[in-house]
Order: structure tokens, then sequence, then C-alpha cells
């Protein structure tokens, strides 16, 4: 019964995501308020069916009832109660109705926290909404049901797959999820402003919040995904440019692109159309990775299912979308021209080379990704574009990405002198040369890679420095504190997301260069040596879980006779998909992770052990943490709540105007 | 005029700049793209010697055997057809089962026997690599072929 109930409640969301891609759309078409007013009832109801519905189905994973075809293959009896609920969006349908679930809470929080919006844009904002949400409940309904029935019902489940069945993995698809449907915000204000024929400035400031803050989501649901890579996966990875996370990563680097030029729009005028574009293009990246995810062109953990039915629907959604927003764009170009002129060198020519190259990466990452899916669907031969060509195109696209970072903040807009501009940032660049150099000799690793890597960290961290000394000193004679305080959220969150760069890079380069790996034979009392590191082999012990069986290995580490850690790899074999799986274990530290995983179990008795040495990584996360948390600085500045209640002020006196 | 010749630059400047990205992304995508074969292929000797590349299929029963070492692992790949012998040294992946499909990347020695650099199997109990499905389903339709 509930699960019909369920489904019950997804159609008349669709009904009412129907209602709110209509109405208001129309109502903003002959200026009729009574119709525009329909969009936020609408939207909120959506929400409220959908969020129904998706607990419906929670019902069905935590009961384990079986009778429920979804539950029957991705739960078991057994499964911890987290993993029930996580399960629920651990497969194909269950997750396309968690994309629905966030595109809905967007939609509503656009409702809420934007009110101030003209009551016209407001209403084609929510229309534009209304028709994405229309093309994914409806895929949903109709290519994926997730209420289908089992009849008869299953006995026991066949469990969720193991790798999924960990912490990161509760967290890891919400993010990533907000984040990708996020966009789709951004996405439908570019529209709404097309549609309008409005896209001034006040547009951007409007739209810069919300993309800021998908772009929060986007960035945090990556890092962990990365994150679970690096600990689940069972070999110390962190990123293998897997066609799924490139999915996620390309509309990360449109998206960084996006929120770079919606503050020229906003604060210039300038590269208008440009913005426009971005929007689209990021929030199609979004809806491509969610095809090249869900249509199973991709085998991976990610991909649950093959149908080919699927993977069409999405594609012609793409399809649309694309066409229908290009097909605007054209139309409202001419009105797209003009904006602030700016000079050879000012910051706006310094975004702009950001947005060529981070555009250009992002097209990078498509070719890599796409090429070989290209040449297998015309049946053209079977290839693989490996981490080799990525690596090989990132580092040259992404230096000057940073060297343009380091220059931007210290020009000003519209127009500056290269000269005046170049002496304020020689001193940390020559002084990060020498400490690039002088790193690289003192980690005992001299290659061009290392070098280069620790120069633009050092470069990032001293110009951040430098950059909030400036700051400070231009107030002089008020007290610190004040000092402090008087400087904007927004460029605290600029401060924070290019510091956090710097850290991002320091992580990389170590771990890229310094990184120590050994497999090794190990009997019970055996050692083993990486990087100064003793590792002593204790032997296995019996772990067994809920839902499975496992070995755990006890390995004492020492370094020069001091205890560091005791590590407890397992290897596990779950019950219900007799599958089996590595779980390492990891002694985390600021300056380096110390990594041990099992391999197999030989005749004799003894293991095949990995150790590990990673030396930084958690400076990777720490620097993916500093550009998210840079992100919630900026979207809480005062300033957007400030002009908000102007816009309010001023879009009140015009509606009365207007009825008088 | 001066403001016209500098707009000529800062375009002239972009482009510069695209083109020179487009290069690079290009020629790096020519240096490292990884073909595929399958075991027939290789045993045919369409695929190049002393260059890395891919072979996928099953791993065949009973061929998985360890040196004394114990980290240095033999096995053999096979799409029914042919079957190719290969050798790795490291931890193998969780799913990696004689019988089962696996795809393996690296080099043919002059021996006839593949280094694989990297052994990767399924993520999942239900699915099967993809290249290794095709090595299997284009060995069995030659084979089809041959018999008719």
């Amino acid at each position: 019964m509930i699960p019909e109930l369920g489904h019950f409640a997804l159609i008349l969301a669709l009904v009412l995501s129907l209602v709110q891609g209509i109405v208001p759309l129309v109502g903003a078409s002959r200026n009729s308020m009574a119709l525009m007013a329909v969009g936020r009832p609408a939207a909120q109801g959506q929400f409220f069916f959908i969020l129904f519905s998706y607990v419906c189905l929670t019902w069905a994973f935590v009961t384990s009832d079986f009778s429920v075809q979804l539950a029957a293959s991705n739960s078991h009896s057994a499964t911890p109660l987290m993993y029930k609920i996580t399960g629920v969006w651990g497969n194909h349908e269950g997750s396309l109705l968690l994309w629905a679930m966030s595109l809905s809470l967007w939609t509503v929080a656009v409702t809420v926290f934007s009110r101030h919006l003209p009551e016209a844009f407001m209403a084609r904002v929510l229309g534009v909404l209304g028709w994405v949400s229309v093309g994914f409940i409806s895929f949903t309904l109709v290519t994926s049901n997730p209420f289908d029935r089992l009849l008869p019902a299953v006995a026991e489940g066949r469990d969720l797959n193991p790798l999924l069945q960990d912490p990161g993995m509760i967290i890891h698809p919400p993010l990533l999820y907000m984040g990708y449907v996020g966009f789709s915000v951004a996405f439908a204000f570019a529209i709404a402003a097309l549609l309008s024929g409005r896209l001034d400035a006040a547009w951007a400031r409007w739209s810069r919040p919300w993309t800021t803050v998908a772009w929060v989501f986007l960035t945090a649901g990556i890092a962990v995904g990365s994150g679970w890579a690096y600990y689940e996966l069972g070999w110390g990875g962190w990123w293998f440019w897997d066609p799924v996370e490139n999915a996620s990563f390309m509309p990360w680097l449109l998206g960084t692109a996006l929120i770079h030029s919606l503050a020229v729009t906003e604060k210039r005028g300038a590269f208008r159309s440009w913005t426009v574009l971005l929007a689209i293009a990021a929030f199609s990246m979004s809806l491509l990775g969610t095809f090249l995810v869900r249509s199973g062109v991709i085998t991976s953990v990610h991909a649950f299912a093959t149908d080919p039915k699927r993977g069409l629907y999405i594609l012609a959604l793409l399809v649309l979308v694309i066409g229908f927003s290009l097909m605007l764009y054209a139309m409202r170009a001419n009105k797209l021209m003009g904006g602030g002129s700016f000079a050879l060198v000012s910051r706006e020519t310094s975004l702009l080379g950001n947005n060529v190259l981070l555009t250009v990466a992002s097209a990078s990452v498509l070719l890599g990704t796409l090429y070989p899916l290209f040449l297998d669907a015309l049946n053209l031969g079977k290839i693989s574009v490996g981490p080799p060509y990525f690596e090989a195109v990132f580092v040259p696209l992404m230096t000057p990405v940073v060297v343009l970072m380091m220059f931007g903040p210290f020009l000003r807009w519209k127009d500056d002198d290269f000269v005046a501009a170049a002496r304020k940032v020689a001193p940390a660049f020559v002084a990060s040369i020498l400490i690039g150099i002088g790193a690289a000799m003192a980690v005992d690793h001299l290659t061009w890679r290392t070098a280069l890597g620790l120069f633009l960290a050092a470069w990032v961290v001293l110009a951040s420095i430098q950059l909030l000394y400036g700051r400070l000193k231009e107030r002089a004679g008020a007290s610190v504190g004040s000092r402090l305080r008087s400087i904007t959220a927004s460029w605290w969150g600029m401060w924070l997301a290019h510091l956090g760069i710097g850290v991002f890079i320091i992580g990389v380069t170590m771990v890229g260069s310094l990184d120590q790996h050994l497999d090794v034979k190990m009997q019970e009392g055996q050692r083993a040596e990486l990087a100064g590191y003793t590792f002593t082999f204790r032997g296995a012990i019996d772990a067994d879980g809920p839902n499975y069986d496992a070995a755990r290995g006890i390995i004492d580490v020492t370094r020069n006779g001091r205890a560091i850690a005791t590590l407890t790899p397992e290897k596990r074999l779950y019950w219900a998909q007799g599958m089996p799986m590595t779980e390492a274990s990891i002694d985390i530290g600021p300056f380096r992770d110390v990594y041990v995983s099992l391999g197999e179990q030989l005749e004799t008795g003894a293991w095949i052990v990995s150790l590990y040495y990673k030396p930084f990584i958690s400076w990777i996360w720490l620097g993916c943490t500093l550009m998210g948390l840079g992100g919630l600085f900026a979207a809480a500045d005062r300033r957007y709540r400030r002009l908000a209640e102007r816009d309010a002020k001023v879009g009140a006196g015009r509606s009365v105007a207007g009825a008088a | 005029m001066k403001a016209r010749s500098k707009r000529l630059m800062l375009v002239g400047g972009g482009v510069a700049l695209l083109v020179a990205a487009v290069a690079l992304v290009l020629s790096a995508f020519q240096q490292n793209l990884v073909f595929f074969h399958t075991p027939s292929e290789v045993a045919e000797g369409k695929a190049p010697l002393g260059k890395t590349f891919r072979i996928g299929g099953m791993v065949e029963d009973g061929s998985i055997a360890r040196e004394a070492d114990g980290l240095t692992v033999r096995f053999a790949i096979t799409d029914t057809a042919k079957v190719i012998p290969v050798t790795y040294r490291g931890t193998l992946p969780d799913l990696f089962k004689e019988g089962k499909g696996a795809v393996v990347q690296g080099r043919l020695e002059d021996d006839g026997i593949f280094r694989a650099t990297e052994v990767l199997a399924k993520h999942d109990e239900n699915y099967m690599p993809p290249e290794a499905a095709h090595a299997v389903e284009q060995a069995q339709k030659a084979a089809q072929t041959v018999s008719q």
C-alpha cells in the first residue's frame, strides 16, 4: 500500500510541475499577477509530494519490504539501518528520485529566499525550473519507476553494493546532486533574463549567491567522493580521471568560470552574453553528467543499470535543453551587446583569461571522456584515454590560471598600469621561485613538476598574505579589529577560496612527487620498511560484521623504534552478493598518511599487504574545504540582502506605479 | 584609434591563447590514447610490440599461478578462441577471479607474454567490463563464421 501511495504522490508531483511550468510563464507574458502567483504554491506543493514519495520509498527499504523490486535488489534485512536509508539512492531509480527531490528543494529555496525579485522575473524562473522538473519526474515515472512491485516477493534482498556501504557514501550523493542540480537555478535565472530581455547587472547579482552555493555543494560532493575513493578502493589513489568523476568535474570547471564571469557582469556590466552562455553550458554539463552516469554508457560503480531507453530519454532531454536555450540565446543576442569596456591590463582581462582557460580545460575533459564513447558507438574500435592524457593537459592549462589568479586581485577594474601591477606582484613572485626550488631540493626531489607545483603554492600563499596586508593598510589608524571587520564577506570568500587552491596544490604536488608504495608478502611476525616506517605484521583475526565475514590484519607501525599506530585493514566478504571487499586502514597525520590494505591470503598462510606512504595528502581535502568555505562566505555577503531589500522597495514602487 | 588597436591586441591575444591551448590538448590526446585489442587480434600479431595497449577477456580457468615471491602473478586472458599469457606484479582487484571478465593494460614483449601494469576487474558481480564482453563476442562471431 505504502509504495503505491509513493507512486501516486510522484504522479501528483508531475502534475504540479506541469502547472508550475505552464501557468507562471503564461502569466508573465500576459502580465497577469494572478497567474504568476500560481508558481510558488505549485513549487511548494510539488516538493511536498516528492518528499512524501521519497519517504515512502525509504519506508520500503527500512522495513525490508522485498515485494518492492528496488528494495529487493538493493537492500538486505541484515544491512545496518544507515545503509538501508542510503541504499535508497544507491541505485538508478532511487538516485533519480533524489535528483528530482534536490531540484524541488532548490526551487522551494528560491521561492523562500528570493521574495524580493520582481514578480514577472520570479514567475519565469519558476516556470523554467518547472519544465526541468517535468523532464526528470516523467523520466523517473516512464523509464525507471522506483515503486515497481516484485511479485511474488522474495524472502531476502540482494543487498546494497558493499562498496557503497560506507559513511562517505551517506553524504557524497546528496552533496553532489545538490551541486549538479543547483546549476539549474543559475540556468533558470539566465533563461528568465533572456525571456524578459532584462540582462543587466541586477540579473547577475540575483544569480550570484545561488550559483556560488551550488558550486560549494559541487565542490564538497566531489571532495567527499574523492576521499571515499581514497580510503575505500584500497589502493590509495584520490582521483582516477574515471569518466564518472569527469562527469562531475566538467560542470565544476564551468561553474568556477561562471562565478567569476558573474562577478564581472555584476560589477562592470561586461561579459553579459558570455555569462549567459556559461550558465547554459554549466547546466548542460550537469545534464550530460547525469546522462553519462545514468544511461549505462559507462560501466563503473555508478552505472547501476543499462537500458537503452533511459539513455535515449536523457539524451533527448539534453538536446531539448541545449537546443531551446541556444535558440533563445540567438534570438536575444542583440540585446546582450555592449557593457562596460575595459583596457588590456585590467581585472576584467585577467578574469577573461581565467574563463577561457577553464572552458578549454572543461572541453579537454569532455574530449577525453566522450571520444572513446563515440568511437565505440560508431564501431570504429575501442580505445581508452587514461590519466596520462589528463595530466599532460592539466598542468599546462592550470598553471596560467593560477598565475592569473595571482595578478587579478592586484589589478584594478577597467584599467591599470602593467608596470605598477608587476611591481606589486614581483616580490612574492621572486620569493616563491626561490622557495619552490629550495623546497623541492629540501625534499630531495628536484624535478620541474615538483618545483613548479611548490613555486605556485608558495606564490598563492605569499600573495594571499600580501593581499590581506594591503587591505588592512588601507584604513591606517583604525584598530586592527575594526579593520578586519570592515572587510566584506565576499572579499574573505575570494581570499579563502584562492588560498584553498594553494593548499590544494601543495597536497597534489607532494603526494604526486613523494608518495611511496610497497606490495609485500608477510608472515606473522614479519617486518617491512617503507619511507622510514617499520611495519610489523601481527597476524590476522576473524572480525565478522552484521552482513559480512572478515579477516582483520593487525599491523604495528613504528618509526625509529617509537610506536606510531596499530593499523587494522580488513578483507571482507559480503554474504548477499558473495562480493569481496578491501577495507584499508589509515593513520592520518597533518603531514602524511600511512595507509595499509590487505591483499589476498596465500596458501602458506602469508598475506599480501600493500603499504603506502602518502605525504601531505590531507592537504588536498583541506584545500577543497577552504574553497568551499570561501564560497559560503561569498554567498553570505550582506550586500546581497541589502540590495535585495532595495530591489524589493523599487519593485514595490514600480508595481504600485503600474497599478496606478 | 588607440582604443581600437588595444582591443585588437586583446582579441588577438585571446585567440592566440585559445589556439595554443587547443593545440596542447590535441597533441596530448594523440600521444596518450590507449588502444584495445582482443586476444584473437593479439594472437594474429595485430597488436603493436612494445607499446601500451589493453586486452580484455575472461581469466582462463586454472591459469592463475603465483611465483615464489608471492607477488608476481601469472594468468591467461582468453576470448574463448585464443589465449594470451599475462604476468603482473602487485595486488589484484577484489573481483579478479578465474572464469570472470578482466581487462589488462600493459605491453606485449618479444616472448609473447603480456606484461600488465594495470589489471581492471568488474566493480560489481553483475557486470562484465564492456571490453571483455566485446572480446568474447567477437571471438564467438568469428567462430560461427568459420563453422558455417
